[in-house]
Order: structure tokens, then sequence, then C-alpha cells
């Protein structure tokens, strides 16, 4: 394999200007994770701990084996919207008992732990990874329920404005039973209340851990249960642990306290004979020769200049060894074979603007990976397919719909990183979040968007003077300038690394500097399930 | 005389003295036999022997002690020399006849010369006549108790009580008044029964301030005796030498010469034909008397080989076959001076009470130069049927300064780990003032008090737990299956350290710590949060730089306990596990303790209510803490145990209301 050369001066000013930049945003992003970790805040936190209470932190740290690695996904979920960063719930892969689970738990400091459009997400993501990786799922419960709080403002234009109805929710005791019908475990252990809907959490579970005093269960409390049909009752008698466990046969196993319950759950992992079906690492697994600290300085954060994809693909492959496949054609996209953390990958990356060369090279690549069973990891750094007359003619929209064929239908895994530009329909050729990603990160300086903010703005001028035109109407240069400088802000703003993952478009922002980490990470949950390419694409429009 | 070449030598002996003369024979070309007790059946001195063999038994008296079956093993491995070493038989007059009439060498004196010292009353008697100063003595034997409080009251007191046919100090007791005397004559008894096989105990005047000086003595079958100068042995605990010296400070050469000649004389009187030992005690204004002989080789022989370079095994070896002596008197000089240090394992806190257990490191450091005699290795069992002896550690230097910083240096150094020893004691006693000026007395440790236990130097416990934390967490790394190569503990948004808690000195210790980019720690102990850099190291090794000082360590863990050795000695902690051991129980009636442990606290009163799942007690047994949980919702009836309590298995607890509980 070729050990590529690395053409980057550290030591150069624009260097140094880029690395500043960069260390600015992880700055930010290391404050918002504060935020995040923080919680439902000091007073929440405190009456939490009062009650003799783990923190959901605390909880998951107890649960992992030590020193093993925890990948948090969407820690960030929720920033810029309505809803607590963080979202008031914690996902993540982790291992537990030596094996790589999913781990979902409720943060009971944040709103009592009650289940919002964000916490939703998040959780439906971690039964959507668990199911396309094959990793068992532990979830903790503690939770108020769904988020009934309704505005009082103006009633009528938010019920306008809501799409969301309840006959969508309640997905998630699907797929939990999904999960155990595909035979992966899942497992709940009950911190506190799981009422009403929330019951169905244990109730779809494969095992459950209650804590005896803390666990409560029940679909209806003890006031609807007067108002349904007169009989008084408490708590604990109506759905405590002890109940559970001796007499309804809901929980499997009862802890006398928190740290029990987890490690009670801990040896339902050990127990489980688990058993990856992935090949699993199979080549050497050294260290890239150049340091990862150079992922700080490579891109300029407005991403106006170029940067050569290599000089990533060399700070996180194995030995920084890269075959490279197709060099001379199509040379926008870089393809080629490498190994990280010993898993085999091919990667495909993006040096410029796709063309209709680089567009069948990618889908010719992605074929011969799946031929080979080997996954892919996408480094995105792309502005889009390259549009004009000649290239129209040249059947762009056609090639370039090769490759998203190719990446849809291609079923050996998939891992995005976005680490820079992710506009238009380039996200979606490079295997972007719709597209059954197995994982999606992103590097501080990702902007993702329909297009760049600037062409956005331009072509809403463009639209704004021809009807203008057309209608006779004398343009205001004036006011579109104004318009222009509105709507450009706003798209820079939506486009930002931190407004997606605050959507949860992404599964977090990660660190340049443990992209490989990451990627290791994630492709060991790859692997937990079988590692299979296809030969069944779609038709391909030649 | 005729010759008598030995080929094949039985050591009727075990551990380090076995080894001992081994080594010798080995040097001579002479096969070696060990024979054995069950405990000891994977002790290195067996293993090392050409031939060992079983003696079937457990106890000294079952084995080493059984003189027909030493015999009879002597004849079985076919060898034609029996060795006695120190102890057991080797002063056992009967057995050495024994040895001599299966037509085998007896390495040791004649028969006759060790009954006649053997026996201390009569030995005292017959060397007074010879010129060798005494204090007077009273056999207790067949005397009515009044008599023996008259005879004591005679002597004055503090009365020693000495087993005449003992040594090592076994069997001997100070009486302080005639309340005690009964019971220190009784139990000095049982113990010479056991130790010697011989009960008879006598009294005799007890010096204050004196030393213990000894001197080695040489005879051989051709009428020759000389001395190899003299031992101090005055550092005593429980009447046992710990730490032992040659030269004395004490002694000059004017004094040398007149004890050396009084030794000789006492060893001529006896025509004593091989190596031995005449002990006296010197008082402080110079003057001597005769304590006892021992005839037989000394433990503390080495200190007189490393001044004298003399292989004193070899010398008894060639002077048993037959052989004139060696050397002469004039040929023989001091050399420095050399100090033995006798490591045991004991517990200095609780009277030096012997301790049995696994060794489960023993490594002297190689770098620090000392003589080490050692029965065990890392493994051995120290079994509670012999003498809990680990080690002698002897060291050689120009000055006795010089010996004394290299032996303390080297005890330091020394890895010994898994059970309480009396290593820490022997370096406070060797650093202490007292010590260093040659302030020696038979009443040093009473009187000086070296502390029990070190005083750690600055930072050494925060670079212990560090490395402690910090090498399990290599270990957890390495034998983690999946993500290996992943950065231990990596985080992508880090909400709290790694945390190990570890209990020291009953004082309880969270390390926190995070693997960083660079490949450097932060690691917090409590609120202290320190930059560290690990270093790889030799296996078993942690090298750290904590805040700029690097230090190196053993660690060693066994289970939850942790031992980390630094230059400095040990520190021993126990980790607390991350799960707590829970034992729930709904015994009818109470709660009994599930096995033999300590109460660590009581959470309960009696008439208390308690609902089920409340902690009740907690139990801290074979190092885990165990909860007593209820079972059931109840009132307390009575609680049967307190806080510090040790319980034994089935033990009840805690009685709960309207139940009998026997």
């Amino acid at each position: 394999m070729d050990t590529w050369k690395t053409r980057i001066d550290p030591a150069s000013p624009e260097f140094r200007e880029n690395r500043e930049a960069m260390l600015a945003l992880i700055g930010e992003i290391e404050a918002q994770l504060e935020v995040a970790r923080a919680g439902g805040g000091e007073r929440s936190v405190l009456r939490h701990k009062e009650r003799g209470k783990l923190l959901v932190r605390e909880r998951v740290e107890l649960l992992l084996d030590r020193d093993s690695p925890f990948l948090e996904l969407s820690p960030l979920a929720g920033w810029g919207t309505d809803f607590a960063v963080g979202g008031g719930f914690v996902t993540g892969i982790g291992v537990i008992s030596g094996v790589e689970c999913v781990i979902a738990a409720n943060d009971p400091t944040v709103m009592g732990g009650a289940i919002t459009a964000i916490s939703g997400k998040k959780i439906d993501r971690a039964l959507e990874i668990a199911r396309l990786n094959r990793l068992p799922y532990i979830q903790f419960v503690e939770s108020a329920g769904g988020d009934l709080r309704r505005g009082t403002d103006d009633p009528d234009a938010e019920m306008r404005r809501n799409l969301v109805h309840f006959a969508e929710s309640g997905r998630l005791f699907h797929d939990i039973t999904a999960l155990s019908a595909e035979r992966i475990p899942s497992v709940s252990i009950v911190f506190g209340s799981s009422t009403a809907g929330g019951a169905y959490q244990p109730g779809m579970s494969d095992y459950n851990i209650f804590i005896r005093g803390r666990s409560k269960v029940f679909l209806g409390g003890p006031p609807l249960v007067k108002m349904a049909t007169g009989e008084d009752s408490d708590d604990e008698e109506l759905g405590g642990a002890a109940m559970h466990a001796t007499t309804s046969g809901l929980a499997d196993y009862l802890a006398d306290d928190e740290v029990e319950g987890i490690r009670m759950a801990r040896s339902v992992i050990r127990h489980l004979n688990w058993r990856k079906l992935g090949p699993g690492p199979s080549l050497p697994a050294d260290e890239p020769k150049f340091s990862a600290e150079d992922l700080l300085g490579l891109l300029p954060v407005d991403l106006k200049r170029p940067m050569d994809i290599r000089e990533v693909i060399g700070r996180i492959t194995d030995g920084s060894r890269f075959e490279e496949f197709k060099p001379l054609y199509g040379a926008t996209l870089v393809t080629g074979w490498a190994s990280i953390h010993g898993f085999p990958v091919g990667i495909i990356g993006n040096n410029g603007v796709l063309f209709s060369n680089s567009s069948e090279k990618a889908a010719q690549f992605i074929q011969l990976c799946n031929q080979t069973d080997v996954p892919i990891v996408f480094l995105q750094n792309i502005t889009g397919y390259m549009v004009g007359k000649v290239y129209e003619h040249g059947g762009i929209v056609k090639n370039g719909s090769k490759m998203i064929n190719a990446i849809s239908n291609s079923k050996v895994p998939h891992i995005t990183v976005i680490v820079g530009a992710s506009y238009g329909a380039g996200n979606y050729g490079m295997s972007g979040k719709a597209f059954d990603t197995r994982f999606v990160f992103s590097w501080p300086t990702a902007k993702i968007s329909i297009m760049g903010p600037k062409q956005l703005a331009g072509v809403m001028s463009l639209v704004r003077r021809g009807q203008a035109r057309s209608s006779g109407r004398e343009f205001d240069e004036g006011e579109d300038a104004k318009l222009n400088a509105a709507v450009e802000d706003r798209a820079e703003r939506e486009s930002l690394a931190l407004y997606a993952t605050g959507r949860v478009a992404d599964d977090g922002l990660i660190d340049p500097r443990d992209t490989r980490t990451v990627l290791a990470i994630t492709l060991s949950a790859c692997h937990s399930n079988v590692v299979r390419g296809t030969d069944r694409f779609g038709v391909f429009r030649m | 005389m005729r010759m008598q070449s030995i080929t094949r030598l039985l050591v009727a002996n075990r551990g380090e003295i076995a080894r001992r003369v081994f080594r010798s024979c080995r040097e001579m070309g002479i096969s070696t036999v060990a024979v054995y007790a069950e405990p000891d059946a994977d002790a290195p001195f067996v293993r090392e022997a050409d031939v060992a063999i079983a003696l079937r038994g457990t106890t000294s008296t079952e084995t080493y002690l059984a003189s027909a079956k030493l015999i009879a093993a002597a004849q079985k491995a076919g060898a034609d020399a029996i060795h006695p070493g120190y102890g057991f038989l080797s002063e056992n007059a009967d057995f050495a006849r024994s040895v001599i009439a299966a037509g085998l060498t007896w390495v040791g004196p004649h028969p006759d010369a060790i009954a006649a010292m053997g026996d201390k009353l009569s030995a005292k008697s017959r060397l007074a006549l010879a010129g060798v100063p005494m204090l007077p003595s009273v056999d207790a034997s067949g005397l009515s108790a009044d008599d023996l409080a008259a005879r004591a009251k005679e002597i004055g007191y503090p009365v020693l009580v000495k087993a005449s046919g003992g040594g090592g100090g076994r069997g001997m007791r100070i009486v302080p008044d005639e309340s005690a005397l009964a019971n220190a004559v009784a139990s000095a008894q049982r113990e010479a029964k056991s130790a010697f096989g011989n009960d008879t105990v006598f009294l005799e005047r007890y010096l204050h301030s004196s030393r213990h000086v000894e001197v080695q003595v040489f005879g051989d079958k051709h009428g020759s005796v000389v001395h190899c100068f003299e031992r101090e042995c005055s550092i005593q605990r429980r009447h046992q030498k710990i730490i032992e010296e040659a030269p004395s400070s004490a002694v000059n050469p004017d004094l040398r010469e007149r004890m050396g000649d009084a030794a000789v004389a006492a060893a001529s009187a006896i025509a004593y034909d091989n190596a031995g030992t005449v002990e006296f005690l010197l008082d402080a204004d110079g003057t001597f008397y005769f304590l006892e002989m021992n005839t037989r080789l000394q433990v503390e022989h080495p200190v007189t080989e490393a001044i004298t370079g003399l292989d004193l095994v070899r010398e008894q070896i060639r002077v048993a076959e037959g052989h004139p002596l060696s050397f002469v008197q004039s040929n023989l000089r001091i050399d420095g001076h050399a100090i033995e240090a006798r490591l045991y394992a004991e517990d200095p806190e609780k009277n030096f009470f012997p301790v049995s257990g696994t060794v489960v490191r023993f490594e002297p450091n190689p770098l620090t130069p000392v003589r080490v005699d050692s029965g065990i290795e890392s493994g051995s069992v120290v079994s509670i049927y012999f003498d809990p002896m680990l080690a002698k550690l002897t060291a050689h230097g120009r000055t006795r300064e010089e010996a004394t910083m290299r032996l303390t240096a080297a005890l330091a150094n020394l890895q010994v780990t898994g059970l309480v020893t009396n290593r820490d004691f022997l370096v406070n006693t060797l650093r202490h003032p007292a010590f260093l000026a040659g302030d020696t007395t038979t009443e040093f440790i009473e009187r000086h008090l070296p502390a029990r236990w070190r005083q750690l130097e600055e930072g050494e416990l925060t670079f212990a737990l560090f490395a402690a934390a910090l090498t399990a967490s290599e270990v957890r790394n390495h034998e983690r299956r999946v993500l290996r190569g992943v950065r231990g503990g990596w985080r992508n948004n880090r909400s709290m350290l790694e945390t190990t808690r570890y209990a020291f000195r009953g004082e309880e210790f969270a390390v926190g710590y995070a693997h960083e980019r660079e490949g450097t720690a932060t690691c917090t102990v409590g609120s202290e949060s320190h930059r560290v850099r690990w270093f790889d190291a030799p296996n078993g090794c942690a090298t750290l730089e904590v805040d700029g000082v690097r230090r190196t360590g053993f660690v060693l863990a066994r289970d939850d306990e942790v031992w980390v050795q630094t230059p400095h000695g040990e520190i021993a902690l126990r980790e607390i596990p991350r799960f707590p051991e829970a034992t729930r129980q709904a015994l009818v009636g109470g709660y009994a303790a599930p096995m033999p442990g300590k109460v660590i606290s009581v959470h309960t009163a009696a008439g208390a209510a308690v609902r089920a799942g409340d902690l009740l007690l907690i139990l801290e047994a074979m190092k885990m803490e165990h909860r007593i949980i209820a079972g059931s919702d109840a009132t307390v009836a009575e609680v049967r145990a307190a806080a510090g309590e040790q319980v034994e298995a089935g033990q009840v607890l805690l009685v709960m209301e309207g139940e009998s509980v026997g």
C-alpha cells in the first residue's frame, strides 16, 4: 500500500490561523457540552441527589466497563431549540461486560425525564443504531411520561403550526420489541416512574430490573384509578418494584438500590453469550505516521480555500496507509482502501465539486466495496454536483444519480464524517443522514444546507429581480441588499454544525483529533452485525 | 583419627538453614538430602535438594523432631551424614547419639558436649569451675509453688525464667513480681516442651541495660579450639534476636581478648569439636557473665562469616569428617563490620505476633549489595506450624555506619508482599539515633520504641495510589476484547473521571484519572489534581512522573489487594469494590452473620421498625463488605452485635420481634 506524503506546513501562518479558529469552535462546543452535562440545573440536580439517587451520567459510568471508551451520541441535541441542550436524555455506545451496547437513559433532572420532540428523536435514533448494528439495547427508565405542555399565547396559531399528531407516536414501543424479534436483547433498569404509555418501555423489554421502593410502573396512577373505578390505592401497591417482582412478574430482577440494579444489568449482559457477527479487525492497527493534531489546522473556517482530503485520510488510517483507486480519473473525488484500528475500509472523500466522471468513479467504487464486504467511510467536503450547460449536456444528473443509487442500495456499513461543506445533493451522494447511513458525525467546521448561504441569497435575489421585471415593478436595490443580507445571515446560521446537531441531523459533533477513535468505535459497532455487501442495486441509468 | 568422608548429607531441618547448608554442600560437591513436613512440601529447600524424603506429618513433633523418622530418611536416601541446622534436634544429644549409632556422621559436636551444655544448669556449674564468669540460677523443676517463690525472692525480681534445654529465646519469660511467677514458669515449661521436647526451666537474675554479646567458637577433633570474635545480638523482641552485628560496638580489643579467652576456655572444658557459640551478658561496666553455650550453628552466623571471610558450614563439615581446622587463631582478622536483620512474618502492632499466609512476592532488589538467606520465594505459604522467619539480610561494610546504611536500604527496597512483616520496624530500628550511636542493650526496643510502621515520604502515597490505579487501568485496557486500540476511558463528553477507591491504613482515598490525548493523564486524589506522565517500564513496574517528580514502583495486585513497592518500602492498599456485595437474608426470627467477620456498623436499634430493604448492619468479612438487609417488615427486638465486634459464621446479629432465637 502507498504511504502518502503530507504537503502541509504546521508552522505556516495560515495553518496556525486555521488551528486557532478550530480551537475556538471546539471551545464553544465544550461550553455547550458543559451545559448539557449540567442537566436540569443546580437545584434540580441537588434535589435528585438528596433523594439518594445517582445522576444519569453517574449511572451510565457505573454501568460501563471500567476504562472502556464511551461514545455519546448527539450530546448537543436540542441546541438552539426551546428544549434543553442535550434533550434531557443520554444515548451512546459503550462496553458493558465486554459487550458493545447502545445505552439510552432518561435524565430525570430535566423536566422529570419527560419525553420531548428532541429526546424522542434521540430514542428513535438510538433504537435505529441498535437495530442496524445489532447492539444490545439498555434503557434507563425514569420519566414523567410524554411532554403534555401546551402553549397558551395563541392556541389557534400553535395548532396550525403543529404538524405532529399523537397517533404518530409510540413507535418506540414497536421498535423495542422489533429488536427482540431480531434477537437483539433489550434491558430496562427502571430507576423511577414509568407510567401510563411509559409502562410499555419495560413491558416491551426482554429483561427488567426494578429497584425496591423506587420503580413505579402502572398504566394508571392512583388518581386515574380512583377516577376510573373508584378504587383506592397507593403507588407502591399499584406498581411498586416488590409487587412487580413477586406478583405481576413484570420485574425479572429486584435490586435493593440503584447500584445493585446496575450491577444486575451488567450481569445480564454477561450471560447473553454475545458473539459479534462481523469479522472484526483483521489488519495491523498501527498509529498514523502523521499527528492528529494537524487536523486542527487543515481547514479554513470559511471553507473557501480547497483542502486535499488526503491530508485527513493520512491522519486517520493505520500507518497512514492508503491505496488509492483510480487516482487519475475523476480526481475531484478521492477513493481508495485503508484500515482504521485494523478494520478494512473503503474511503470516499471530496477534493472538489462532483463531476460526471467522479460520480461514476464513486458508483464503481461503492460496488467494489459491496463485492468485498468492506465498510465505507465518507469524508464530506462537498459543495455539490457541477452545474452548467456543458455538465447538464454531459449527463451530470444521470451520472450523479448513479452515485446516489449506489449509496442508497449499498449494504455495507457507511460512516460519514462531514469535515467541511455539505451542500445540496452532494450531501445525499456522499451518504448523508437520510440514506440509512450507520453513523454521521460532523467536525465543528461543517456546514450543511441545500446550498451555500451566499448562493442561496443570490438565487433568491435573482428570482425577485425576475418577478419585478415581469410585473413591470421598479426593482429596489437597497431593499434587495437588506433582504439579501438577512437571507444570507439566516442561511449561514442554519447551515452551522451546531444547528444541525441540535436537531439530531447527525450523531454528534466531534473534535477532529478524535476522528480516528470515533471511526474505530463505530466500525467496531458495525461489526457487531454481519458485514455483507450486496449485488442488488437499482437500475443504473446508462 | 580416622577420616569419615561425607558424600551425601541430610539436613534434618527446613527453610533457610537447609538451603544454607546445601549451598556449602554444592560447593564441596556433596549430594544433598532434604526432609520435609507436609506444609513444606512445596518449599524451595525441598525442591533444591538432590533427594527429598517426606516425613509424613504436619507438626514439628511429627516431623523435624521425630528422631527415628529422620534417621530412617537418611538411610532411605543413602545419606552418610546428618546436619541438624539450628533449633529442632540440633542440641539434642540423644539424637546425635542415634545418628552416630546408625553409622552416620554427625555434623556437630560430640554428643557429650551437647549434653553437657544442653542442660543449662549443669553447664553453668561445670563452666564456673573452668573460670567462666556466672550469674547464680535455680532449677524450677519439682519445686513447689512456695519454694519457687522463695528462691525467686532470693535472686531478686525481676527474675528471668529460661528453658534449660532451649535456646533462641523460646521458653523465656521476664517475671516482674511474685504474682506472675507461677504462670510464667508453667507457660515457659509448655513452650519449652513444644519447642525442644524438654520442659525443664530455671530462674536467673535479670540484668537491666546489659548487652547480649556472644563469641563464635570452633573446635576440631584434634584438640584445637579457636574463637571467631564476637557478635552482638542485643536488639531483641519477645526475647528473640532480630538484629545482630559483628563486631560489637561495646567491645574493645582488650575485652574481645578476655571474652574470647573465656569462650575458648568454656569450649575446651568440654573438648568441643565443632562450631558453637558461647553467649554472655555484657554489663554496662564491662563485666560479662556466661549465659549459655549453643552447641550448634547460630542463626546469625552470617555476620561472622562476613567479617572473617570463613564458610562456617564448610568448616563444620570438614571438621566432622575429621579434618583439622583450616585456620588457627592468629589467621583470623576482623574485616569491617557486618549487620544482619531477621525478617519475620509478624505484626509489630500486635506485640510481634506471628502471622501466617502467602508471600505473594519475595524479591530482594538486585541493586542492593547484601547477602540474603531465605527459606521462601514468591508464592510461598507461611504456615502456622513453624517459625515465621522469612529471611535474613546481611550487609557488610567497611564501618558500622556503612553496613547499617546498606542494610537499611536493602530492607526498604526488598519486595516482601502479601502478609504483615516486621520490615518497617527493622528499618525504623536501624535508623534510630540510639542504634546508630551504638547504644544497644537488650531493652532497646522497650526503651526507644522504634515506630512500628514507617512514616511515608512526601508524595509517596500519591505516587502509590496513582501507580496502583493506572496499572490496573493498563491491565483492563489490555484485557478488553473489543476496542482494544482505543485510548482507555475515552470520552467525547467527559462527565467525570474514572474513579477507583482504595483503603489505606483505615482511610479511604478516591483516585480519579483520565488518559489525555497527548499521553499524559490527569489524576486526582481527594481535591488535589496532578498532571501525570506514564512511562513504559518492565513488567510489574510503574514509572510515573507526578508534577515533575519521577518515581518507579513495583505494583502487584491480587483480588482487591494492591501492593506498591517504592524505594522507601511498601504501601499496601485495598481496593474498595465498585459494586459492594449485598447479602439479603430473611432468617426466621433474626439475622445471622453469613461468614466470620467484623461488624463495621449497625444501622438499626432495638425497638426500631424496619421495612423490607432497609439496611440493618454492615459486616466486613473476607475483606468485603456484606450488607445485611431486612428481608421483610418487622420490629427489631434485640441487637446482638456492636460496631467493631468480631463475629462467627452463623452468629445471630439481630433478633426480630415475636421470635425466639437460641
